[in-house]
């Protein structure tokens, strides 16, 4: 009796798998697609663009767009702003993260409750409410177009906080009570005991608010108007505002120039970033 | 034969034995505390001082940025006051009346709703199909789900404008697509329900891979001789899917529900690069609104006016997430 029933599953197996990859393989294409049309596209002439129907690949792979948005915008500026932008955003929060989830757990203090309670209510208070009130403040601490005006404003750690401390609970006792023997203080148990063992933690968690942090558009939009201060979200719409009829073959080169990046270190890392996009979902 | 309840039981006398010495039994007794005390007692304040110095950063950062500036976006929705002027006159709830009456609200809603329903709703259904395909033991499947997450952690602006291209009605690929099958493009740039049906597809695009890495975790927990156990008593995979996997997806869809929800009422690069809340205001969401009020019209206290109605319906959402995740967390 069993083995007609048992069999049922793998006679459907055939054109099930079937169906699978062609589901699977239209799944690549939806996503892949747009971004190979924008990898081409920044390799276009003119004439290969405007026309129909249209034409995938470029007749020569030449970086005409390239030197053009590279022209028309300070890239490197952008690049470099980002780049400070991210490190010091993302690693100062991180910091804040594990000193505050640090002291959450391990340290004894009257309203332990309520100071966890309040880092935890952030995360539902969206942006656009703080925006105004921020804005204000920004200007009237002449902090417009600076690094600490793009910066301060959003480097409290709210998700990182809850992650950490998450983290720290399920952390084998044993370790933490042979540190407290030995007398080290608690700066040090953090980082010669703590930090190390919980690095796949650190990294994904790091990862994560580094991709944010570089991806961040409306508040660096709001404070930043000199085109040299401009991180490479704000700075790649320049080239769309530059004329009237939009240069898709400069305006692909520049996008390409600002995913990229992204890109590749999603592609090196991507085991860390999913296990920390996922971690949020665990939890949650 | 030694069961494992045997086991468990000599693991316990043994704890029940050396606990008093603190020497074994962290691993079984019940959460032990994670505060050291040492033994010879401490003055308390020494260790809140230290408190202070590993939280007081971060919360004085929270207070400055986020927690006195959402009192003050409330004060400000009561005044009519303009940004950067330094005259300010009080309207009481004039903001929230103007908001309400204003015969433009009805279309910002509706253009709200209609983005958030057609992004959680479309971004669900599709983030499972994907997760479902991604759980199938198919050749390729690891390469494909770095494929389907990749878009999720590129620039919104850069999203935006790539798909700029990618909708061109006349050199665009959706223009040569359509017109294989013999249907002219639509003015995606120039129709505003257009425009939006454009902008939640590319929406849907960046942001589906996060839904499908959440959907596919939740899959691979689903223990396995449940389903075997299925298909032996002769259920077929749909009936299999819908009766057992959807029921165990429940509490992974409802957090997905909730935080889908809250970044597509909050999402914002996509709509600024793509149509600017454009053409006739068709993509204007309440989150555009609350830009354009404050940072183009220049009206502070009408744009802190719609984002406290926007927070107010966040925080409604939230609060009712939390009462169902309590309810659900002891089945």
């Amino acid at each position: 009796m069993a083995t007609p029933s048992l069999s049922t599953p793998t006679r459907r197996r055939k054109p099930l798998q079937l169906g699978g990859y062609l589901g699977l393989a239209v799944a690549i294409a939806i996503m892949i697609l747009p971004l190979v049309w924008m990898f081409l596209a920044g390799f276009k002439e003119r004439d290969e663009i405007y026309t129909v129907p249209i034409q995938w690949l470029p007749e020569a792979y030449d970086l005409s767009n390239y030197a053009a948005a590279l022209a028309a915008v300070p890239f490197g500026s952008f690049f470099l702003n980002s780049t400070i932008t991210t490190v010091i955003g993302a690693g100062l929060k991180l910091l804040l993260g594990l000193t505050t989830a640090y002291a959450v757990v391990f340290l004894e203090f009257p309203f332990k409750k309520f100071v966890f309670g309040l880092v935890i209510f952030a995360l539902l208070v969206p942006q656009q409410i703080v925006m105004i009130p921020n804005f204000t403040l920004v200007a009237s601490l002449g902090w417009i177009n600076t690094y600490q005006g793009i910066i301060v404003p959003g480097l409290a750690s709210a998700f990182g906080t809850f992650l950490f401390r998450q983290h720290f609970l399920t952390l084998p006792i044993s370790i933490l009570e042979a540190a407290a023997l030995d007398g080290a203080s608690h700066w040090t148990r953090l980082w010669r005991f703590i930090v190390p063992i919980s690095a796949p933690t650190i990294a994904a968690v790091a990862l994560v608010s580094i991709v944010s942090e570089w991806n961040e558009y409306l508040w660096p939009l709001l404070v930043v108007d000199r085109s040299d201060m401009m991180t490479l979200p704000v700075g790649l719409m320049l080239l769309q505002n530059n004329d009237g009829v939009t240069n898709w073959g400069v305006l692909m080169a520049g996008t390409v120039l600002v995913t990229v990046p992204v890109l590749i270190a999603f592609f090196a890392l991507q085991k860390k970033i999913i296990a920390g996009l996922t971690a949020g979902g665990v939890t949650g | 034969m030694r069961t494992i309840e045997d086991l468990q039981r000599d693991t316990d006398s043994a704890v029940a034995v050396a606990a008093p010495n603190g020497a074994v039994g962290a691993p079984l007794t019940p959460a032990p505390p994670r505060t050291f005390t040492p033994r010879r007692k401490k003055k308390p304040w020494k260790s809140w001082l230290l408190f202070l110095l590993f939280a007081g950063p971060n919360v004085a950062l929270l207070i400055v940025f986020t927690y006195k500036p959402l009192l003050q976006s409330l004060y400000y929705s009561t005044l009519q006051w303009n940004l950067g002027s330094a005259s300010a006159i009080p309207v009481g709830l004039g903001n929230y009346v103007a908001w309400f009456t204003d015969p433009g609200t009805a279309r910002v809603v509706t253009v709200t709703l209609i983005f958030t329903v057609a992004t959680v709703g479309g971004g669900m259904v599709i983030g499972l199909v994907f997760a479902v395909l991604l759980n199938r033991k198919l050749h390729g499947r690891g390469a494909a789900r770095t494929i389907v997450v990749a878009p999720y952690v590129l620039s919104g602006v850069a999203v935006g404008l790539l798909w700029l291209f990618v909708f061109d009605p006349n050199f665009g690929i959706t223009a040569a697509l359509l017109d294989a099958i013999g249907v002219a493009s639509p003015p995606w740039y120039n129709d505003p329900h257009w425009a939006l049906v454009m902008v939640i597809i590319v929406y849907l695009w960046k942001n589906v891979g996060y839904v499908a890495l959440i959907y596919l975790a939740a899959l691979q927990s689903v223990p396995r001789d449940l389903l075997e156990a299925a298909s032996l008593d002769g259920a077929s995979p749909v009936r299999a899917f819908r009766n057992i996997v959807l029921p165990l997806l429940g509490p992974t869809t409802f957090f997905l529900s909730i935080t889908t929800l809250l970044s597509s009422l909050q999402s914002f690069d996509i709509i600024q690069a793509m149509t600017r809340g454009g053409p006739l205001e068709g993509t204007t969401t309440m989150m555009y609104q609350i830009y354009q009020e404050g940072f183009q019209a220049g009206r502070a206290g009408y744009s802190s006016a719609v984002a406290t109605i926007l927070f107010a319906v966040l925080l409604v959402v939230t609060l009712i997430q939390m009462k169902y995740v309590e309810k659900r967390v002891h089945y």
